[in-house]
C-alpha cells in the first residue's frame, strides 16, 4: 500500500513528552478539585496551578505556559465545560496568570520563591477573572461587591499552593542528590 | 511511657505529641518561605483586607430623607439626634434620627408597619408609611436607584 504523500508524521520530543506528564498531572489536579463543594462558584483552590509553579521554576515561563493552558483546554473537556462561562473565566484566569508569572519570575530567586509566584498568579487570576466577568457575564458594577471574598481566598489559596510547590520543589531538589545530577538550570525568558 | 498505668496512658501523650507535631509542621512549613515570601504575604494581605472597606462601604448610611405626598421634607445627616415632625392627611408622623441610625418613631396609621419595622442602619434602607404618606429613607454615598414605585 503506498503510504499518503499528505500523510503528516509527528515525532514528539522530550519537551513534548514532559510537558504532557506534567499537563495530565494538573488536569488530574483540576478533575479531582472539581468534586470538592464549595460555597460560592469561582472560590476554588486551583490545585492544578501546583503543578504550573513548578514547571515555571524547573523548565521556564515557556513551559509553564503550555501545562498551564493545555490544563484549561483539558479539564475542560474532562468536565463538560468547554465553551461555556466558566471556560472562559478559567482561560482568562490562566491568562492572566500566565501574565503575572511573566513579571515575578524576573525577580530574584534568592528572596523570591514559589510562595510569591503563586499569591501573584492568584491575585492576577481573580483579577482576570471579576474583569472579564463585569465585561461580559455581569455588566454592572455589583460583581465588585464579590471582589473581597474573592482576594481572601486568593490569599489563602495562593498560600497554600505556593507551599506546596515549594515542598514539591525541595523533595525533588533532595531526590535528585540521590539518584542524579540536577537538571540543567531552567531557560531564563 | 513508663510513667503512666495502662488504663490513664491515654490522654497526656498524645496531647503532647500533637503539639509538638504542629510546632514541627510550622517550621517545617516556615522553611520554605524566602525573606521576599513574607513581604509578597503581608501585601497581599493588606490588599484583600483593604478590598474590604473599599467594596462595602455603600453599606454605610450617610443622611436620612423624609419625605411626605412624595416631595422630600427634610434631608438630614445621620450625625446627632433629633426629631422631625411630618404632617400627613392622617395626622402627624414623628421621625427620631440618631448617630448612624433613624426610625419612625410615631405613627397615626392603622396598622403601623413602618414603626414596627424600627431601627433602619444600612444605606438603602426605607420605612414607608402608606396610610399617612410619609417615608423615611436612608441614603449613603450611592444611591441604589434612581426612583421607588410603589
Amino acid at each position: 500500500m503506498t503510504r499518503s504523500t499528505t500523510e503528516i508524521v509527528l515525532t514528539p520530543d522530550a519537551d513534548d513528552h514532559r510537558i504532557a506528564r506534567y499537563s495530565a498531572v494538573a488536569i488530574a489536579l483540576s478533575v479531582a478539585e472539581a468534586a470538592i463543594p464549595l460555597p460560592l462558584p469561582g472560590v476554588k483552590p486551583g490545585l492544578g496551578n501546583i503543578v504550573t509553579l513548578v514547571v515555571l521554576v524547573n523548565h521556564g515561563w515557556r513551559d509553564a505556559a503550555w501545562v498551564s493552558l493545555l490544563r484549561v483546554f483539558g479539564a475542560s473537556l474532562l468536565l463538560g465545560s468547554f465553551l461555556a462561562p466558566g471556560f472562559f473565566l478559567s482561560l482568562t484566569g490562566a491568562l492572566a496568570s500566565l501574565a503575572a508569572l511573566a513579571l515575578a519570575s524576573r525577580l530574584p530567586r534568592r528572596w523570591f520563591g514559589p510562595v510569591t509566584l503563586s499569591l501573584a498568579a492568584s491575585f492576577a487570576h481573580i483579577g482576570g477573572q471579576l474583569v472579564l466577568a463585569r465585561l461580559w457575564l455581569v455588566p454592572h458594577d455589583g460583581v465588585f461587591l464579590l471582589s473581597p471574598v474573592f482576594a481572601a481566598a486568593a490569599l489563602v489559596f495562593g498560600l497554600a499552593n505556593g507551599l506546596a510547590a515549594a515542598r514539591w520543589l525541595a523533595d525533588d531538589a533532595k531526590k535528585d542528590d540521590i539518584a542524579e545530577p540536577p537538571a540543567p538550570p531552567a531557560p531564563q525568558s | 511511657m513508663s510513667w503512666c498505668g495502662i488504663a490513664r496512658c491515654a490522654e497526656p501523650p498524645r496531647a503532647a505529641r500533637s503539639d509538638r507535631f504542629v510546632i514541627m509542621a510550622f517550621a517545617e512549613w516556615r522553611h520554605l518561605m524566602r525573606p521576599g515570601d513574607w513581604l509578597a504575604l503581608l501585601l497581599a494581605a493588606l490588599f484583600a483586607a483593604a478590598l474590604f472597606p473599599l467594596a462595602w462601604r455603600g453599606g454605610a448610611a450617610e443622611k436620612a430623607v423624609v419625605r411626605a405626598n412624595g416631595e422630600i421634607v427634610a434631608e438630614v445627616r445621620l450625625t446627632e439626634s433629633r426629631n422631625v415632625e411630618v404632617e400627613g392627611p392622617l395626622g402627624v408622623t414623628r421621625i427620631e434620627i440618631a448617630p448612624g441610625r433613624a426610625r419612625v418613631a410615631a405613627d397615626p396609621g392603622p396598622r403601623q408597619y413602618c414603626v414596627r419595622q424600627g431601627w433602619l442602619t444600612q444605606a438603602n434602607s426605607i420605612a414607608i408609611c402608606a396610610p399617612n404618606r410619609v417615608s423615611l429613607a436612608l441614603v449613603g454615598r450611592n444611591r441604589a436607584y434612581d426612583s421607588l414605585n410603589y
